[in-house]
């Protein structure tokens, strides 16, 4: 164990563990086949309540750190990533609104999730991805509040959530300062769910298209101030961008443990492969690379726990594990060779759900101009 | 209604591998676990508390880090928990474990039913819990699939409820029926256990598990029947069993290999 | 100081269901004849039963000196209650030295209950019985940690009890002893606090039962899918045999655990054994490895099944067993 647990840290370990090698790993292989995760399979994680981990004692919640939270997550990513993030996704919304919003609508967003509902988070459209500022979707103000119009894309959660964060423009002169946020309910008049995305990896988890028609909301559903939607994102955006590390922190050590069980057992030239000195070598460098994201995952947590934004902290982070995990998972797939590559085996289906990792929640490349930016900044 | 477990940590049986060089155990990282079918028991418990209201009450006799299994139960729902542990216990057999149980069980109750799994995965015996009801003078079902208790009229109580019980056999399944106190050991096939949350987990390390040692039993026990010395059985000897036939490779197609073997049967007499 | 011992004989229970004696109990009579014998002492039988006429045969047949038979309308069927406090009777009457039961759900429990009220030593799930001849001391040895370790047991009590799994010894041959005493002990039990109300027959489990089988085709997760074992199905039919399979086969749901060969599913003793695609976990081989002559076919050529097989087929299972169905079909 790379890090020193507390008490408590290895009992939410272990339960997750336990609970998710039982209640999801004998799933995982058929709905990553099916690409969709069974309805049945969230039971067992809203009974755990991972989607109140982090969520304060007083909206109900178990109001874990963020260092322990990410543990559970980690543990959890090992079997299942894309069924991770859905909890991920649920609480990372509902932290942003108690931390945008008003009491009021801490309380209501948090009443929602309570009753074993999923959350998303709205801000990419086909033609703004890494230029939040380029999108397209409008709030209109009108009597008594706003109508929506807005076509969304990529958003986790989309087609499973009871409760959206989505962010329009309201004042297209004022650029990135004309975004603001709204919260919408999922049976407001208006609100479809467009088409599902059929994705390479991740694919327990649920992405789909979020159109809203002339949906209207009353004004206590404006998120945070007017047109300050976009620093509420980038907000949200570093608090993601740093649980979306900690499942990769996970989908490593999965790579590892497959890779370092199928080199002790498999035998050739009548010795096992864990004694070859380019398998050693291969695995060498899959648990030092593990081990350290871990580590930096681990002091983001931290920092974020002191009140840091993280926001360079976070963006190398990011970087790091996510460019670190590609090669682990790759490793993964060649020391098991053909059977690293057959979908018989776990390891396939761990590089394709790494990739997305150096592509979502801000692409790594966008992260690196991030961070050059900041250090030039000082 | 008083509602016993007994539980034990077991070792992960699953886990233990064997150095092929020295052929001993390599017990060094196996982890220590509740015992699966004592889980078995404890939601059969929890089960009966969600239906007739229940105390449930978790024990185990082990050293220290057993308490490890007592927080698993709170987790889950045990109403309290006790460990049972004193030097003195060390080494007991099934008898002196059974022995022991049986006055803790004295010293806090009375129950009305006591439940455990059907067996330890590392002991794999299945006799201690029997052996308490004989110990308590208790009647006693084992490989329990599932208990009902007959449920009171609203607004009375009844004392002496009827319950039914069906009982694995070798042959099939039985259908039995008695009254309270009992002693069961419980199947696997009972039911499904559930899990402990995130929440409750944090609450039972918060909760301090009760300890009971020899002196607060020593009213209850003759010190003679405890201990590796008050057992009436030893281990002599432990040993990892060698494994050494000289096999026959058959070589060749599939076709060929499926002919030979055949006639190799047939020629030791194998198959006629 | 040198404790007087008044304890004499072996002693076995010999369990009846529906009137039949149990074959774990002509299993038990072998081997107390073996051990009585080095010891120059008597081989008992015990019998509580409403119609004890088919175990008393079964006494005689496997050369038992007598039998003691407690018959009654009581012991229809078995309870906790009635049965060990008859046995309880019978063992403060003529003081056994060792008792050998059954290790059924019935024997496990009647032995649990009897060692308490005798303060008798007792070890469950024997594999294999010693003596001492000079002291009568039983060496029981059985195993532990899912069968990855043995122990080597002795009890300081008189009696000495020990359980034995059924299948774990060979059927012996039969022994008939003509001049078997049969002594009719009455006994009334003082309670029965548990009654049976129904019985319900297993209908899952029809066919040759893996105990019975003398072939048994077990398949492992090499398998790849519950589908292929109707090709396992198939060779066992041909070998007039049963379908078993190891534990992840069970795990994976492809077979109900009925069909378990192992540590923690039957112990098998057939006269043959064919491994299908299984490693060859100690697990599996701890209930399987009495078996007369072992077959394993495997891919990996170092699975650890080949260690203790007696015929070793390095080879696709779904090449080699069709093969062998097509060879067997054509006798």
């Amino acid at each position: 164990m790379t890090l020193l647990y507390t008490k408590e840290q290895k009992a939410l370990i272990s339960l997750v563990h336990d609970v998710a090698e039982q209640e999801l790993k004998p799933y995982v292989a058929q709905a990553d086949r099916d690409g969709k995760c069974p309805e049945e399979l969230y039971e067992f994680g809203f009974d755990l309540g991972l989607h109140l981990v982090e969520v304060p004692k007083e909206y109900g919640g178990t109001g874990l750190d963020y260092e322990t939270t990410a543990m559970i997550f980690e543990e959890l990513a090992k079997i299942d990533a894309g069924y991770a993030i859905t909890f991920v996704t649920t609480f990372v919304a509902l932290r942003n609104v108690i931390l945008a919003g008003t009491p009021e609508q801490a309380q209501y967003f948090a009443d929602v999730v309570k009753q074993r509902k999923f959350a998303a988070f709205a801000l990419t459209e086909p033609n703004a991805g890494s230029d939040v500022a380029g999108m397209r979707s409008t709030a209109t103000k009108v009597d008594g509040g706003y109508v929506l119009n807005s076509t969304k894309t990529f958003i986790t959660n989309g087609g499973i959530a009871s409760i959206y964060i989505v962010f329009c423009k309201t004042d297209f002169e004022a650029g990135a300062h004309g975004i603001t946020a709204f919260i919408v309910d999922r049976d407001m008049p208006g609100v479809r769910v467009g088409a599902e995305e059929d994705k390479m990896g991740l694919r327990l988890s649920n992405t789909t298209e979020l159109l809203l028609d002339d949906v209207f909301v009353p004004e206590d559903r404006v998120l945070g101030k007017v047109g300050e939607g976009m620093k509420l994102a980038l907000n949200a955006l570093n608090l993601s961008r740093a649980f979306v590390c900690t499942m990769g922190v996970g989908i490593m050590q999965r790579a590892l443990d497959e890779a370092l069980a199928y080199a002790t057992e498999r035998k050739q030239f009548g010795k096992p492969l864990a004694s070859f000195q380019l398998v050693q070598g291969l695995l060498a460098d899959m648990a030092i690379k593990t081990e350290a994201a871990r580590c930096v995952v681990n002091n983001t947590m931290r920092l974020m726990d002191a009140g840091s934004l993280v926001q360079l902290e976070g963006a190398i982070c990011k970087t790091f594990v996510t460019d670190s995990m590609q090669e682990v998972v790759s490793n993964a797939v060649q020391v098991m060779g053909g059977y690293g590559y057959s979908r018989e085996y776990p390891v396939e289906k761990l590089m394709r759900d790494a990739k997305v990792f150096q592509i979502f929640e801000g692409t790594n490349q966008i992260q690196r101009t991030t961070i050059a930016k900041l250090l030039a900044n000082g | 209604m008083k509602i016993a477990v007994c539980m034990k940590q077991v070792p992960d049986t699953t886990e233990i591998k064997i150095d092929p060089v020295k052929n001993t155990l390599i017990r060094k990282g196996v982890p220590s676990i509740m015992n699966p079918y004592d889980r078995h028991a404890l939601e059969m418990a929890l089960q009966l508390k969600d239906r007739h209201g229940a105390e449930v009450v978790a024990l185990t006799m082990g050293p220290s880090q057993a308490i490890d299994i007592l927080e698993e139960a709170y987790a889950m729902g045990a109403d309290e928990v006790y460990l049972i542990t004193d030097r003195k216990f060390g080494g007991s057999d099934t008898f002196a474990t059974s022995y022991i149980l049986s006055a803790a069980l004295d010293h806090l109750g009375p129950f009305d039913l006591v439940l455990g799994g059907k067996q330890a995965i590392d002991g794999d015996t299945g006799q201690t819990i029997s052996s308490l009801a004989q110990h308590m003078d208790c009647a006693c079902i084992n490989q329990v699939l599932d208990l009902q208790v007959e449920s009171s009229p609203a607004g009375a109580t009844n004392s002496n409820p009827t319950v039914t019980v069906k009982r694995k056999t070798d042959e099939g399944v039985e259908v039995l029926e008695t009254t309270l106190p009992l002693v069961c050991t419980v199947m696997k096939e009972s039911n499904k256990p559930r899990y402990a949350s995130i929440q409750s987990t944090l609450d039972a390390l918060e909760h301090e598990a009760q300890q009971i040692c020899l002196d607060d039993l020593a009213a209850l026990l003759d010190e003679s029947k405890i201990g590796l010395k008050g057992s009436p059985t030893r281990v002599q000897k432990s040993f990892v069993p060698e494994r050494c036939a000289e096999g026959v490779f058959i070589e060749g197609a599939p076709k060929d290999q499926a002919h030979d073997l055949v006639e190799q049967l047939v020629e030791a007499k194998l198959l006629v | 100081m040198q404790e007087t011992n008044d304890h004499r004989d072996i002693w076995v229970f010999l369990e009846q269901f529906d009137g039949q004696p149990k074959q774990v109990g002509c299993e038990l009579l072998g081997q107390a004849r073996r051990l009585a014998d080095q010891i120059g002492q008597q081989v008992g039988a015990v019998i509580i039963s409403n119609e004890p006429q088919d175990a008393i045969d079964m006494a005689r047949t496997y050369g038992a000196d007598y039998a003691y038979v407690i018959e009654g309308a009581e012991y229809a069927q078995f309870t906790t209650d009635a049965f060990s406090e008859a046995f309880e009777h019978l063992c403060q009457e003529h003081k056994p030295e060792i008792i050998l039961v059954g290790a059924t759900a019935n024997g496990r429990e009647l032995a649990s209950h009897l060692a308490v009220a005798l303060e008798a030593g007792l070890t469950a799930d024997c594999t294999s019985l010693t003596i001492d001849p000079e002291t009568a001391t039983m060496a029981w040895e059985r195993p532990a940690f899912g069968g990855n370790l043995y122990a080597r047991i002795c009890a300081n009590t008189h009696p000495q009890m020990g359980t034995v799994r059924p299948g774990a010894m060979p059927v012996p041959d039969p022994h008939p002893n003509e001049n078997m005493q049969v002594i009719h002990e009455k006994f009334h039990p003082s309670r029965m606090r548990v009654k049976v109300k129904e019985f319900i027959e297993d209908l899952k489990d029809q066919g040759v039962s893996l105990q019975d089988a003398e072939v048994i085709v077990s398949g492992g997760r090499g398998m790849k899918g519950p589908e292929n074992f109707k090709m396992l199905e198939k060779l066992a039919e041909l070998l007039g045999g049963a379908v078993g399979c190891s534990r992840s086969v069970v795990e994976e749901g492809w077979l109900p655990a009925s069909k378990q060969v192992g540590q923690t599913g039957s112990s098998v003793s057939p006269r043959i054994y064919i491994a299908c695609g299984i490693s060859g976990a100690v697990q599996h081989v701890a209930g399987m490895d009495h078996s007369d002559a072992i077959v394993a076919i495997n891919q990996d050529p170092h699975a650890p099944i080949f260690d203790v097989a007696d015929y070793c087929i390095v080879g696709d299972v779904f090449q080699v067993v069709p093969a062998l169905i097509e060879e067997l079909s054509a006798q």
